[in-house]
């Protein structure tokens, strides 16, 4: 039984560790009242997405992976490269999420220059009093 | 991946991503995001992935923390609760 939770659950840690990185960044974003705080929280969401898709590229220990950079020396050596395909896709994410940050604060900004706050809480009672 | 610096560097990101968003102070909050940014280009370059690795390292602990620092100038510093 312990050999099995060894082998199975802690054997891939990088998943549980991306699953909880999602779960904080997911609960900054829907329980923090302050604006800036659901930024950081969706920041956080957006680099364990990445943490899960390179992982998928890795290999683990045995046989060693490197950068797939050719070389005949390393695989001589015994090395294998890792999959290519995962980083390309996260290199491009990795521009689109800080072109999302931006617009966020752009947003955020413009919230501020409005409300005069940046608390959820409270642009949601001035809204209502200026709706009445 | 080298199994004891993965554990490390993954226990000490999860610990400062919490840190981040529960202080209350937002400069400390945007420079505990600055440090988790650069642990994880730390992570990608250890995963082999010197590509994503350095451009995190440049955009998402550089870039993106100036954002949110020019961002935090123009509002409020403090979180209210």
């Amino acid at each position: 039984m312990i050999e099995w939770f060894i082998e199975e659950l802690l054997a891939k840690y990088n998943y549980w560790v991306s699953i909880i990185l999602i779960l904080i960044g997911f609960y900054a974003m829907i329980a923090k009242d302050n604006l800036i705080k659901k930024v950081i929280g969706l920041s956080i969401f957006q680099t364990a997405i990445f943490l899960f898709y390179i992982s998928l590229a890795d290999i683990g220990p045995i046989p060693k992976g490197t950068a797939p950079i050719v070389s005949e020396e390393m695989i001589h050596m015994g090395y294998v490269y890792v999959n290519p395909l995962p980083h390309v896709l996260i290199l491009t994410a990795i521009v689109v999420a800080v072109a999302t940050t931006a617009v966020a604060l752009a947003l955020v900004i413009r919230l501020y220059e409005e409300y005069g706050t940046i608390e959820e809480s409270e642009i949601i009672e001035l809204e209502r009093q200026r709706g009445l | 991946m080298i199994v004891p610096i993965d554990l490390a560097l993954l226990t000490l990101i999860v610990i400062i991503a919490l840190a981040a968003i529960t202080v209350r102070d937002l400069l400390s909050a945007i420079m505990l995001l600055c440090a988790y940014s650069f642990l994880m280009a730390m992570v990608w370059v250890e995963m082999h992935s010197v590509d994503v690795g350095f451009t995190e390292a440049a955009v998402g602990a550089g870039a993106t923390t100036a954002f949110l620092i020019a961002a935090l100038s123009r509002t409020v510093r403090w979180e209210k609760k």
